[in-house]
């Protein structure tokens, strides 16, 4: 276990030609689990010899893959599962519900409530939570259709009043919160109550809008790209960006002399993402094509992600969600952030609100509520997002929605009641936080949280 | 480099309510020393490095840097000033990577965005040079030994270039061998040429890798001792006051006497 003392000395010796000092380091022991490892003055990297370094190719990879597993780190695995189960469950029962048709108006039922879950995953990365979302979003469609139905003002206008107003909530919330110290969810709370009340007030007597069909927001929703190509162009822009901003990274670092993933892995991974963009391509031509409002679902997405993974804000948000004491030490503004993530959760919320609205065509005294904020919340969490904060990422709303809107699709197919869907939302919605519990408690067991 | 001392408190005093925590504190920190502060809990230790990094402003009494008196009213001004402070929490970010800690709040940035690959870069530079070994900086700071969250908080408050490393019992919760990094890595600091000023309970931590030691009692100075010429047992007695002598005795009529 112990190596010769004097095997070290004797080698510097021949080295630089004179004795020198011999350091404290090289008469430790060596070898045992808690041995500090030997550190020659000179030439030290700053890697450590204990650490388990993923080996190259596919084998790596597999290792990885278990390891991250084994140590809790499920990431979105567990939802892109039980995605397949869903799909294949359904699809066993009823052949209508893998159709073409039935998948292209999932993608655009999924938009409204994926829009809300995007606001709600950055609200969920502070560790905080929003209850407002549902009110808000039908607050702001009431104020896009009164406006733009009743008072005949101009549509572009209407929709910037919408928005503001979405991301004007957003500022009173985060105001209490972040100022006041109220605590989110109180806040929000009563934010769900009284929004809802002032959409009441909006929407009048009457209280139903119908919406004309030929506005922006319906158009937004309802304009369908029958060209092939536009699917197909989309699934290639995507592909090409993916592949280009990893290759262009690749060798920004390969020049800086710093870790790069290795060709076979991007291209790996650029595989995989090709063939979920075509399939769905393909999927969305062989009925009428490809929606927009996927499209603005998909751009929000991508768009966000970027903010939260590749800016000094984004970085911040995530700060805070880890340490808020730490953030404040780093000169992190803390209060401007918790008010700006409020506004963006907020005007999410707006925007999601208006496609709901265009998808029914009207705004009424029901939009916004049911289980709308159950949804929308449950979609961020299902698709991965921690509702301790720190850890999430945009993309989970799209496939927690996408999980929900799949059971709603198939529940309504086999023409199960209300009383069921609901019984089975909630189920899900519970296995989905179990899962987050769990995997943060093997986390923390493996030294990750 | 002039020759004065690079920060200095001259009569620094401190009053929270009916508790007069520093009284006419004197100290001066040198480039390329380690002073260590020592004192029982309550001597005023951690108020001192507050009211040095900003936290709390002095009621009395002036802090000089590099010669010229300053005022200190935010912890970013003492930052600018060159004063890095690790706390005794660390206050790292669990969730963010090595490189997402040490750039918190300063993040390298290309076209407004952040720009990691540079981020890395220097990281891994300043990792190399302060020879920390970590298994990645591409790990949640989660994923670190106690030991190697310190070294990551120490690396972290050289990122601005500081003068002036504070450090508020950065061995208080590490075990042997972590500690002995943390050490090592004091050293380094101190080869570099940056004056650090380290809060300790720990005799043996302090006799180790200290220049000078000055004591604090009961907010008060209590001695500054070259750490070579004196022993363990006088700088203890110096921390409980088993110095009452003589000459101490004196001394204390002397200032009564001119008052």
């Amino acid at each position: 276990m112990i190596d010769d003392p004097n095997a070290p000395l004797q080698e510097s010796r021949q080295e630089d030609g004179s004795p020198r000092q011999r350091l404290p380091e090289e008469s430790m022991p060596i070898g045992g689990v808690n041995a500090p490892v030997p550190v020659a003055a000179e030439a030290t990297p700053a890697v450590d010899p204990r650490l388990i370094v993923r080996q190259e190719g596919v084998k790596g990879y597999l290792g990885e893959f278990r390891r991250r597993l084994s140590s809790g780190e499920l990431g979105s695995l567990p939802v892109i599962l039980a995605l397949i189960v869903i799909w294949a469950v359904f699809g066993s029962m009823n052949s209508s519900f893998l159709s073409a048709q039935n998948i292209s108006n999932l993608s655009q039922q999924i938009v409204g409530t994926g829009l809300i879950a995007i606001g709600v995953v950055f609200v969920l990365l502070l560790g905080e939570i929003d209850l407002s979302v549902g009110s808000v979003s039908g607050l702001c469609a009431a104020i896009f259709a009164v406006l733009e139905v009743t008072h005949g003002v101009n549509q572009w206008v209407a929709l910037a009043c919408a928005l503001v107003s979405g991301a004007g909530v957003g500022l009173v919330q985060g105001f209490f919160f972040a100022r006041v110290g109220v605590p989110a969810f109180v806040v929000t709370l009563a934010g769900n109550l009284g929004w809802n009340g002032l959409m009441l007030q909006i929407l009048g007597a009457s209280g139903t809008v119908n919406l004309s069909g030929r506005d922006i927001v319906s158009r937004l929703y309802s304009t369908v790209y029958g060209q092939q190509i536009a699917a197909y162009g989309l699934a290639t822009a995507g592909v090409a960006l993916f592949l280009g901003a990893s290759l262009v990274d690749c060798g920004r670092r390969r020049a800086a002399g710093v870790p790069y993933r290795p060709v076979t892995d991007i291209a790996l991974r650029t595989v995989l993402l090709a063939a979920v963009a075509y399939a769905a391509a393909y999927t969305l031509n062989q009925y009428k094509g490809l929606p927009l409002a996927l499209v603005v679902l998909l751009a929000f997405i991508v768009v966000l992600d970027f903010v939260l993974r590749r800016t000094g804000y984004g970085r911040q948000v995530f700060a805070l969600g880890g340490n808020i004491e730490g953030a404040r030490r780093a000169g992190i503004n803390v209060a401007r952030i918790r008010i700006t993530v409020f506004m963006i959760c907020s005007t999410m919320a707006a925007i999601g609100g208006l496609f709901l609205a265009a998808q029914i065509q009207s705004a009424s005294q029901t939009s916004g509520g049911g289980n709308l904020l159950m949804n929308a919340i449950a979609a961020a969490v299902i698709g991965g997002t921690s509702l301790f904060g720190g850890r999430g990422s945009t993309w989970s709303a799209l496939l927690g929605a996408l999980v929900i809107g799949s059971i709603q699709s198939g529940m309504n197919i086999e023409g199960l009641s209300n009383a069921i869907q609901f019984m089975i939302t909630g189920a899900v919605l519970l296995a989905a936080v179990v899962i987050d519990s769990l995997a943060r408690r093997t986390q923390k067991a493996a030294g990750r949280v | 480099m002039t020759a004065g001392p690079v920060l200095a408190l001259r009569g620094v005093s401190k009053r929270f309510g009916a508790v007069q925590a520093l009284t006419a504190i004197e100290l001066e920190v040198n480039a390329g020393e380690v002073l260590a502060l020592v004192g029982d809990n309550g001597a005023g230790k951690s108020t001192l490095v507050k009211a040095i990094a900003g936290v709390h402003q002095p009621d009395d009494g002036v802090i000089e840097w590099q010669g010229s008196p300053v005022t200190v009213h935010r912890p970013q001004d003492a930052q600018q000033l060159g004063v890095a402070t690790v706390y005794q929490d660390l206050a790292l970010c669990d969730n963010l990577d090595v490189v997402g800690n040490l750039f918190l709040g300063r993040e390298l940035k290309r076209f407004g965005v952040l720009d990691e690959v540079a981020m890395e870069k220097r990281s891994r530079a300043l990792l190399d040079t302060l020879s920390i070994r970590i298994p990645s900086v591409r790990i949640p700071i989660a994923s670190l030994s106690g030991g190697q969250r310190q070294v990551v908080a120490i690396a972290r408050s050289l990122i601005g270039s500081p003068k002036v490393v504070l450090l508020d019992e950065p061995t208080a919760a590490l075990g042997v061998e972590q500690t002995a990094q943390v050490l090592d890595l004091v050293e380094r600091l101190r080869d570099s040429g940056l004056a650090v000023l380290l809060i300790s309970h720990n005799m043996a931590d302090v006799m180790a890798v200290a220049d000078r030691v000055a004591v604090l009692r009961l907010g008060r100075n209590n001695g500054v001792f070259a750490r070579r010429s004196t022993t363990q047992e006088e700088i203890i007695s110096a921390i409980t006051g088993a110095t009452d002598n003589a000459v101490t005795r004196r001394q204390a009529r002397g200032t009564e006497g001119s008052a």
